[in-house]
């Protein structure tokens, strides 16, 4: 069996699911940047003592199954997510909801995804994907980050819904319950806002060290003290760790920064505040900034350049780009709508 | 970041898909391109496996020597650390610090052996008789 269902590629695999899924559910509107946006996607978070894959823990992302049911949630849809003890009602579930011709997210791990060559496949449990249909004992699977549709067999799918570890997503299954219904105009200006006024809030008005712009700064503070900490090599990958965390597959680059000001100036066209078109350039300037300081810390892993001085200037980039973030969302921030 | 300015360098995304990146055309609208990829992150994603590299390949001298069992060798191998290896076989972290010596590991029963053959990909057979020179890595 396979359901209608249209694949469109995207840079952050729950962007697309969250877009994907929504417009087969009938809102035509939906696209990438606009779920990253209403679903405050953009984030940053540095947690001090914890060590994941080896690196420190960066994310540039909210936890997962925010983007989707914070967006499904702005737009007035309701979500049916499910987590399950058993791997059979797992399935079973997935089954049932393919037979009525209902497409499901699932998260999974991607450690085992075969479909993954070997070189990305790393113990990390947040990917997502949504499976559309199911022939024989394959399921026909939309992975947003591909070009193209794909395929798992039910073992391996069961396998990596039930990935474990950190953020295991215990075959986590959700989809909106929402079926061929347009939503107006009105309604996504309405969730737009409230997406923006999430996101400048968070960013910069949390009074966390380690969140937001704060976090962005926390991170510039440790990374003078690594070389001399944990010397270069060391050193060297918890900055490909850091580069990896804001530009690998999967993240839509510069930390999603571009995605970001792409949904600004979209957001415009729902919201005609000309603070939206600055805000955006200043997004594609600090996305910018992200990319340069990512260029820094590959001249430090590669041992081109490994000097205490290298290090502070990889350092006072991400205090430039913490500024300029502050002063971006603070202007959202202050938009009277 | 300009439309034309999207790295298109060769990496190991070519085995696998072009990725989607945002980026301004010259009217400073925003569009979608794709990437082949990009060598900083590529260089990232690379020295990364090195460091896993040179961890299975000290693992697998230290099974050779007789100072740990095979399970750290897998582990490396893996990409697994205790909490990992932990919440996948249900078994104490403390409890698979025993296992990876190598006397403990000896007296292991198989249905143990079995839970860790399976997420190594490995068969119970190979676990228990582990020649590191058949594994080139």
């Amino acid at each position: 069996m396979k359901l209608d269902f249209e694949h469109i590629q995207s840079a952050h695999c729950e962007n697309g699911v969250t877009a994907n899924l929504l417009r087969h559910a009938g809102i035509t509107q939906i696209n990438e940047p606009l779920a990253f946006g209403i679903g405050s996607g953009i984030f940053y978070i540095h947690i001090p003592f914890m060590i994941v894959n080896g690196g420190p823990a960066i994310s540039f992302r909210t936890m997962p199954g925010y983007i989707f049911s914070r967006t499904c949630s702005a737009l007035g849809v309701k979500v049916v997510r499910k987590q399950f003890s058993s791997r059979q009602k797992a399935q079973k579930f997935l089954d049932e909801c393919l037979e009525r011709g209902q497409p499901a997210g699932c998260q999974v791990g991607v450690y085992y995804l075969t479909y993954f060559p070997k070189e990305f496949r790393f113990h990390f449990n947040a990917h997502n994907l949504v499976v559309y249909g199911k022939e024989g004992d394959t399921y026909l699977v939309s992975d947003p980050v591909m070009e193209t549709v794909t395929t798992i067999s039910a073992h391996d799918l069961e396998r990596v819904r039930f990935a474990q570890g950190a953020l295991a997503p215990k075959g986590q299954l959700y989809y909106p319950l929402h079926v061929n219904q347009a939503v107006s105009d009105e309604r996504i200006k309405r969730a737009i806002i409230k997406g923006i006024k999430h996101a400048s809030w968070f960013m910069t008005e949390t009074p966390v060290p380690i969140l937001g712009v704060n976090g962005i700064k926390f991170t510039a503070s440790r990374i003078r003290k690594w070389r001399e900490n944990l010397g270069v090599r060391k050193a060297g990958l918890y900055l490909a760790q850091l580069v990896r965390m804001g530009e690998e597959i999967g993240t839509g680059g510069a930390g999603f920064r571009f995605v970001y000001a792409a949904f600004l100036q979209q957001a415009h066209a729902y919201v005609p505040k000309d603070e939206l078109l600055d805000v955006s350039k200043d997004f594609t300037a600090i996305g910018d900034l992200w990319r340069n300081s990512s260029v820094q810390a590959s001249g430090i892993y590669k041992g081109r350049i490994t000097e205490q001085q290298d290090f502070n200037v990889m350092s006072d980039m991400l205090y430039e780009i913490a500024d300029k973030e502050k002063a971006a969302f603070q202007k959202l921030y202050k938009i009277k709508w | 970041m300009k439309k034309n300015e999207i790295p298109q360098d060769p990496s190991a995304l070519d085995k696998f898909t072009k990725e989607v990146c945002y980026a301004v055309d010259d009217k400073g609208e925003y569009t979608t391109g794709l990437s082949r990829g990009w060598q900083v992150k590529a260089d990232a994603l690379g020295i990364t496996l090195d460091e896993a590299h040179n961890r299975t390949v000290n693992a697998r001298e230290k099974v050779a020597s007789g100072e740990a069992s095979p399970i750290l060798f897998f582990m490396e191998l893996n990409m697994m650390d205790l909490p990992i290896v932990a919440a996948y076989t249900g078994f104490w972290q403390w409890t698979i610090k025993r296992h990876l010596k190598p006397s403990v590991f000896k007296e292991l029963s198989d249905k143990k052996l079995a839970k860790y053959a399976e997420i190594f990909d490995v068969s119970v057979e190979e676990l228990r008789n582990f020649s590191p020179e058949n594994w080139q890595v």
